[in-house]
């Protein structure tokens, strides 16, 4: 590893709480995704070192540094690598998934964009310890020259014998290929994925029993990981999982990737140890606050599909802790704790100038849009939730329709086929539970269209496509 | 008459061997490089892949249909996606639609689930929303055919438009 510090481009500098591990070499100087640069800053060191391990030490070093997925759901990784049957005989494959489209989450671009290698040194020995052979990267059509970017890293690490044949003389082959989606929000969700890599309709398959580690890709045990998790294991054969396990806090460990949009003055990407920070950390300290002049009055932790937080609700924990959503640490546990969720990293913020009644809308449109098909709750309760909704910000809604809004919510979550059902439930019943007055307020005709940038006036519902 | 030119079917007999498994897998990339070429999926293109894949056309078009980065009708010259989703709504971006659609001369009133494209009168633009582009820190964020672009300011459209002639 070069000895020469790591110098970020001006204004682009990391905040002194951040911990780079991942985002290192992002926005670095004199960086580029090329394998002539990866090389020098010590790159595929730890590929070298995983071939010489026992496949069941690499899974060990992962369970020890209690990894947890990155993509959404925080499953610890080694435990998912251990689901493949132990007298499976068929081939194994693995899969990243760089489909990136939860609402809210930027992070797995700029590592496919900045820092390819990392995703390929991080496949590979993840795809040695799991003994798939053959593995795909998923990434979301909306990333053409990500890749582009990854197909030529491939082609590198081909060249100098990191993939291919006989790797490094290990007797170990593997190869990666890019597959690239076409638009589609379901193709995130693992086996909406494997359909769409099979060249169909990316409908997703019930579980059980297709449960990707035993039944995924062809019908073969297949491993699922986002582009951040698979990073991460690279750097657990660097440190040790003992090592890694330190950094974060218990059950929470290692660094993730916040982005943080929205009401903030400097929105972006913050790569902070597990649970280190809290909430109120990351608006007043990393993203250097709020607007002038404005309140917070609401945030979506994880994803648009985790539940909001109202700005002055308290949370009394079973161990004893009482916190205001300021003082919650950015870790899976507490979210889960506070009815929320930590999901794929992508904090939204809005301050006392949103009007919930538009938040609610824009997302139920992406639902709505975004919904397969497949499940009669969640295609029919989607479209229902968007026009509900629409109605609401056009004025044409009354009172009685937010409740109606509620029980078609209720009526998703835990019925359908997918997560998707609760990823579309959750927004509208956590906004209706904790600003209910405020949406039944909005039930007029004269609020149709209303103020919500503070100064723009928002055309929501005739403009939604 | 519908052809693929002999370089495009060579890049296409390259892909089909990233599917060492199952042919059908190669559906999609198939279809990003008929797309790419010829801008968009018509009916001889979904007839012309099922057969270089010996599947039924049925599951070839039941794909087309589906995903929204298909397209079965030519766009503009140059197609223009804006994000429409929560973060860049918040930053502008229903701002930024309507001023691309003012400055190019697009009538999006009758766009809807199934019909999501716009094009202006004189074909030189396509426009429709996207969902999340993932830039959502950097809102509002569009693409102009592969080319991407954060923190557009909607007063600056015509700008951006300027660059695609
Ligand atoms: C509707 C839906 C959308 C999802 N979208 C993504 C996504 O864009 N990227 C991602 O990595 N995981 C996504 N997931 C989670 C995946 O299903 C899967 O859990 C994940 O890729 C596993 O990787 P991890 O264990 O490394 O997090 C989504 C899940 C659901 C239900
Ligand atoms: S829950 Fe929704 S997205 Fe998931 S399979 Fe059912 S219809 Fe499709
Ligand atoms: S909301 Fe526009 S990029 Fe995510």
């Amino acid at each position: 590893m070069s000895s020469a510090a790591v110098q970020y481009l001006p204004g682009k500098e990391p905040h002194a709480r951040e911990r780079r591990l991942i985002f290192r070499n992002v926005d670095r100087v004199g960086y580029d995704p090329s394998i002539d640069c990866y090389l020098k800053d010590g790159g595929y060191e730890q590929l070298k070192v995983a071939l010489k391990m026992e496949k069941i030490a690499i899974i060990n070093e992962v369970k020890a540094a209690g990894l947890r997925g990155r993509g959404g759901a925080g499953f610890p990784t080694g435990v998912k690598w251990g689901f493949i049957p132990p007298t499976n005989t068929k081939p194994v494959y693995l899969i990243c998934n760089a489909d990136e489209s939860e609402p809210g989450t930027f992070k797995d671009r700029y590592i496919m964009h900045q820092d390819p290698h990392q995703l390929v040194e991080g496949m590979a020995i993840s795809c040695f310890a799991v003994g798939a052979k053959l593995a795909y990267i998923y990434v979301r059509e909306e990333f053409p020259e990500a890749a582009i970017i990854l197909e030529k890293a491939i082609a590198e690490a081909h060249s100098k014998g990191f993939l291919g044949k006989n790797i490094l003389g290990s007797g170990f082959d593997c190869e990666i290929y890019v597959h690239r989606g076409a638009g589609a929000y379901i193709c995130g969700e693992e086996t909406g994925l494997i359909e769409s890599l099979e060249g169909k309709r990316p409908y997703p398959r019930i579980k059980p029993p297709y449960f990707p580690a035993a039944l995924g890709l062809y019908m073969c045990p297949t491993i699922v990981n986002n582009v951040e998790s698979l990073c991460h294991v690279k750097h657990i054969i660097q440190m040790g999982g003992a090592e890694y396990a330190k950094m974060g806090t218990p059950n929470n460990t290692g660094t993730r990737i916040l982005c943080v949009s929205g009401d903030v003055q400097k929105p972006g990407y913050y790569e902070v140890e597990v649970g280190k920070v809290t909430m109120g950390e990351v608006i007043d300290v990393l993203c250097g606050g709020l607007k002038p002049g404005r309140k917070l009055k609401a945030i979506i932790p994880g994803g648009s599909s985790a539940k909001v937080l109202r700005a002055d609700e308290t949370f009394k924990l079973k161990d004893g802790r009482e916190l205001g959503i300021l003082d919650i640490p950015m870790d899976f546990d507490t979210m889960a704790a506070c009815g929320t969720m930590a999901g794929s990293g992508g904090v939204i913020i809005m301050d006392d100038s949103r009007s919930m009644s538009w938040v609610i809308n824009n997302l139920n449109n992406f639902y709505a849009h975004e919904s397969c098909g497949q499940c009669t709750p969640c295609r029919e309760g989607s479209l229902w939730m968007k026009k509900i909704s629409d109605r609401i910000v056009a004025g044409k809604a009354s009172p009685d329709d937010v409740d109606t809004l509620e029980t078609v919510a209720n009526q998703i979550e835990g019925k359908t086929i997918c997560a998707f059902g609760e990823a579309c439930s959750w927004p509208t019943q956590s906004f209706i539970k904790k600003f209910r007055d405020e949406l039944k307020g909005d039930c007029k005709p004269e609020l149709a269209g209303r103020v919500v940038n503070g100064e723009t006036a928002v055309a929501a519902a005739g403009l939604s496509a | 008459m519908f052809t693929v030119p002999p370089d495009l079917e060579a890049k296409m007999d390259e892909v089909i061997t990233h599917y060492p498994v199952s042919k059908r897998s190669a559906v999609l990339p198939l279809l990003h490089l008929v797309q790419h070429h010829f801008r968009f999926i018509g009916e001889e293109a979904v007839n012309w892949v099922a057969a270089k894949l010996d599947l039924p056309p049925i599951q070839v078009l039941e794909v087309v249909t589906f995903y929204p980065g298909f397209r079965q009708t030519a766009p503009g010259k140059y197609h223009i996606r804006v994000c429409r989703t929560l973060s860049c709504a918040m930053a502008g971006s229903y701002e930024l639609m309507e001023s691309l659609c003012k400055s190019a001369n697009i009538d999006r009133s009758h766009v809807d689930h199934h019909h999501p494209i716009a094009i202006s009168a004189d074909g030189k633009y396509s426009i429709e929303f996207a969902e999340c582009l993932a830039s959502c820190g950097f809102g509002p964020v569009c693409m102009v055919e592969d080319d991407f672009y954060e923190k557009v300011e909607p007063a600056k459209s015509a700008d951006l438009l300027a660059k695609y002639q």
